[in-house]
């Protein structure tokens, strides 16, 4: 299978950023991951190199040492030219609780009018669709998700709110997402996710990876109020569902 | 312990940085102004990546509760130890009660300290230093404590060192970032032509100049960032990324700082000028 084709550039003294065609696409996401793993167990073994995946592009970091721009790129070409077939490694789709709420669902009616649909149909179109995560960036645990609902895509907000509460769930154009932390936040936000996403004091403190899947299934708020509790005292563990490759 | 009388506007604890969860969205954080640490580090005959704190505009008044040996660099801040003046980039063996307070920023913006083995506060996710909600605060407030462990009977080899300080420097050296060929002959010609204003928009985050230069309307997916990276707002708007700055970014990456021009950066405050020249 011909490779889609990679475009290296030079990003100051310590990294180089490798590029894909600048498209949202699975098959490119799959081969960046799948160059990632080559170079992390082959290439990059020493503890200062660092790689950062996200939607077409892949990072390559090096903490310590100034990196021979020319040298690094001809081989990267190399290396990607003569990358083999591998088994993919496990891959997760996670099943996530959220309730609808109006209480977290802050935007859930104003979205509702905006696209001429009801309540129930925009939980079902969120509930409905499996999302890829193609990136985890902005704040640590936040994910990127795509595979949005077309019918589901509409502008972030005018004005972001100055704080958005951890684990609300938001929809943005193509994304879809959930605040790992409060922060201040644009998206438009219709409900809560009652897992926490990213949890500093795991050795693992966040389950997800890019390339995973994810589903948000509904739950009442009693139920949110149960699981979040379940979570605080750590009994409760996110559904997994293991993709076969 | 060293404990925390008056903490001053922002003082955290910091470290080399936290690294190896880039992939998950955690940013790197560590001290800003890596030359000046890595130069008290090393008067201290400390590891490279011993924790000290990081002191931002108006310093902290602090005591000791053990006795260890400490330097101060980076920003002056008129030090002084009961009651004495101190000067930056020298060893001073401390006594059981000595207090160290801070005066008028002199020059530059943020002062280290650095003890004798380091600090030994928590780690979290392999590092000392303060980001929230990793760390469970942002900065040191009244009243809190340090910890960091006896050493006596140290014998420095060298005691005191002439730095050749930066403090002064207001260029920028940049090399080129991913989206470099991409901006126009007139972005360019401002970006390096112009001189920039640091906006009161300043933190560990980012820098955000006030100047605008020509805006754009390039629209491009989510990708990796690192500190020192400068991003380019649709509106024309320049913002540096720092050492607690986002791990990825919407906006086109025009230039990247070299790592001592993110040194140079972290020492200025709003209202100072700088100026960017492409190596």
């Amino acid at each position: 299978m011909n490779s889609p084709k990679i475009n290296i550039k030079p990003f100051g003294a310590h990294s180089v950023l490798i590029e894909w065609p600048n498209e949202v696409s699975e098959i490119i996401l799959e081969k960046i991951l799948h160059f990632e793993r080559f170079l992390t167990k082959e290439v990059f073994t020493d503890k200062a190199w660092e790689l950062v995946p996200s939607y077409n592009s892949l990072l390559i970091i090096n903490r310590t040492k100034q990196l021979d721009f020319q040298k690094l790129s001809s081989d990267i070409h190399k290396w990607y030219i003569q990358l083999k077939e591998s088994p993919k490694p496990d891959r997760y789709l996670w099943r996530l609780p959220v309730s609808y709420d109006l209480e977290f669902g802050l935007d859930l009616e104003e979205v509702a009018n905006q696209l001429h649909k009801t309540k129930e149909e925009i939980i079902a179109m969120h509930t409905g669709a499996t999302y890829t995560v193609f990136g985890i960036g902005f704040l640590p645990g936040f994910m990127y998700l795509g595979g949005i609902d077309k019918e589901l895509e509409l502008p972030r907000k005018a004005t972001p709110r100055p704080k958005v509460i951890k684990g609300a769930v938001g929809i943005a154009g193509k994304q879809a997402g959930i605040y790992p932390q409060e922060s201040p936040g644009g998206w438009n936000i219709i409900g809560n996710c009652a897992v926490p996403i990213f949890d500093a004091t795991k050795e693992n403190p966040c389950f997800v990876s890019v390339g995973d899947k994810i589903e948000f299934y509904r739950i009442s708020k009693a139920e949110h109020d149960l699981r979040k509790i379940e979570a605080e005292v750590g009994i409760y563990k996110p559904e997994k569902i293991k993709i076969d490759a | 312990m060293l404990k925390i009388l008056k903490a001053g506007f922002y003082t955290t604890i910091q470290d080399a940085g936290r690294f190896d969860y880039r992939n998950k969205g955690v940013p790197v954080s560590g001290v800003m102004d890596e030359i000046s640490v890595f130069k008290i580090n090393s008067l201290l005959e400390n590891e490279e990546s011993a924790a000290v704190l990081e002191i931002t505009m108006t310093g902290p008044t602090l005591i000791f509760e053990k006795e260890t040996y400490i330097a101060l660099g980076g920003a002056k801040m008129s030090a002084t130890l009961n009651n004495l003046p101190i000067q930056n980039y020298k060893v001073y063996t401390i006594e059981k009660g000595d207090i160290l307070s801070f005066g008028k920023l002199e020059k530059g913006f943020r002062s280290y300290l650095a003890v004798k083995g380091g600090f030994t506060s928590e780690e979290v996710l392999g590092s000392r230093s303060f980001y929230q909600p990793i760390t469970k605060y942002n900065r040191l407030t009244d009243n809190d404590a340090v910890s960091f462990s006896v050493q006596q009977d140290f014998q420095p080899k060298i005691s005191e060192i002439k730095v050749d300080s930066f403090l002064n420097e207001s260029v920028l050296e940049v090399n080129k970032a991913p989206e470099f060929d991409i901006l126009t002959d007139k972005q360019l010609e401002e970006i390096f032509s112009r001189t920039f204003t640091v906006a009161h928009e300043n933190n560990r985050m980012a820098y955000q100049l006030s100047e605008t230069i020509q805006p754009h309307t390039v629209s491009m997916l989510t990708s990796a960032t690192i500190p020192g990276t400068v991003q380019l707002t649709p509106a024309g708007k320049l913002i540096v990324l720092m050492k607690d700055g986002q791990t990825t970014g919407g906006y086109p990456r025009a230039v990247q700082l070299t790592d001592k021009a993110i040194c140079i950066l972290a020492q200025k405050k709003g209202g100072d000028s700088v100026s960017f020249k492409l190596v």
